[in-house]
This record gives structure tokens, sequence and C-alpha cells, in this order.
């Protein structure tokens, strides 16, 4: 079995929008999203000797993050009272004396679906990219997550713009088929 | 002969084409040419559509990544941690 090494220096370009999205499936917000990225990238840091090398880079990672993601969990819920759940009879003068029954979630709704499907995909479509040659995907997400200019990234990767279009080409039959794979 | 060729274009130019429409910027004259190249062509009829259901999923709201200035902090952050 081949042997993996740590390179922290590549952490944020390989991993972060990975972990990003992973923690925001879990968090909903962009901002705690990302400081536990952070935190999880000091911690991989501060335990690099007890990497046996056993697992990826990736999976050693995310299983850091998962603890990051539990520890902040906690954090919110530690304030006594917190984890408590209210519910306090509406008072509100259009749903004045409905009964709770009337207030639980519709069983019927398709929207509640849709949206966990739409927070795992950003996940898929990482993954996705992760398996692109490293230059390819660097490209691949400036140019169609960030928006940015084609003249832009062609000055910030040296290349010819036609170069540009055959990168993107590529990366793009690629996502396509693993997405296809993946997702569908 | 020349301008009949202008007009139905290869394989790889139809391709061409509509990569750069995913991105909005295909000229007019670059859409009548991929257009009618999938009037005939099946291969690229596919492709098209794959394409085009890549940028959608794409431009869903949720597919984030995080800001390239963020990484930038990020990176010089870790770095600190390092030499630490």
């Amino acid at each position: 079995m081949s042997t993996n090494i740590l390179d922290p220096n590549s952490w944020v370009d390989k991993y972060s929008d990975y972990l990003f999205n992973y923690t925001i499936v879990r968090v909903d917000d962009a901002e705690i999203a990302k400081d536990i990225v952070q935190e999880t990238f000091f911690a991989g840091l501060k335990s690099m000797k007890n990497f046996k090398g056993e697992a990826s880079e990736r999976t050693w990672l995310i299983s850091i993050l998962k603890r990051k993601i539990i520890d902040h969990y906690r954090k919110i819920n530690s304030n006594k009272g917190k984890a408590e759940v209210r519910i306090n009879y509406n008072s509100d003068s259009e749903t004045e004396g409905d009964w709770l029954e009337e207030r639980v979630a519709d069983p019927y709704d398709s929207t509640v679906d849709s949206k966990i499907e739409n927070k795992e995909l950003g996940l898929a479509i990482h993954n996705c990219i992760q398996k692109l040659p490293e230059k390819q995907a660097a490209i691949f997400k400036m140019k169609t997550i960030d928006g940015f200019e084609t003249e832009a990234i062609c000055n910030e990767f040296d290349i010819t713009s036609s170069n540009l279009w055959v990168i993107i080409h590529r990366a793009r039959t690629a996502m396509a088929e693993c997405i296809e794979k993946n997702w569908f | 002969m020349s301008i009949l060729k202008k007009i139905f274009v290869s394989c790889p130019e139809a391709n061409h084409f509509c990569d750069k429409n995913q991105y909005k910027e295909a000229s007019l004259l670059d859409k009548i040419k991929l257009n009618l190249h999938l009037i005939y062509c099946r291969a690229c009829r596919k492709y098209s559509a794959n394409n085009g259901k890549l940028t959608k999923l794409i431009k869903n709201p949720k597919v984030k990544s995080i800001p390239i200035s963020d990484k930038e902090l990020m990176k010089e952050l870790l770095r600190k941690k390092m030499s630490e």
C-alpha cells in the first residue's frame, strides 16, 4: 500500500472548497463554515505527526472536520436551556386559535426534498472538480463558479484564449461525465 | 465552396461555440453556426444538451466556493501557524 504524505501548503488550494461545501450543508452559514474549515486546517497541522499515511489527505481532513462540526454544535448548545425546544402558542392575529397540529410541516411539500438535494449538489460538484487535473480544476472553477473574465484568467495563468477554451472544453466534458455518474 | 465551409462548421468548432455560449460569450454568428450544425449532427446535439445541463447545475445558488481573497487569508494564517 502506498503511503500518503501531508502537504499543508497545498491544503487551501486543493481542499478548502470541498470542505467548505461539506460544512455548509451541515451548519448553513457561510461565515461559520469558513471558520470551521480554517480551524480544521489548524488542527490538521497540529496533529500531523499522528497521520499514519493510511488514508488519503482528504479523508483525513474530513475526519477532523467532522469533529469540528460536532464541536461547533456543542458550543452553541452549551448555554443551559438552549437545547430545550420551546414552542409558544401562536398569538399572531392571523393564526389565532390554530392548534399545534396545524403547524407541523406539510408531508406533501416537495420543496423540502429539493432543498436538501440542492445542498448536496454543491458537494457533488466540488467532488467532481477535485477529480480533474489541478490546472483544469483551477481554471474551470475561476471561469464557471467565480465568473472571472476570459482575459483575466488568461493573464493569471499566462495562456492564450484558445488554450483556455480547450482546457474549459476538456474540463466540461469530464465534469459532465462525472456528474452524470454520481448525481443523476 | 469556401462560403459553405464557413457556414457549415466542423464538430470541434461547433463544440467550441457551444462552450462559449455557456458563458454568454458567443457572438450571434457563432450561435447561428452552432444551431445550424446541431440540426444535422446528432453527437453535437447530445454534447450541447449535456453542456447546458452542467451549466444549469452549477448556476444553482447552493454551489459555492470560498472567495479568493479569503483563501489567501487562510493560507497566510496557516503559514504563520506552521512557522510557530
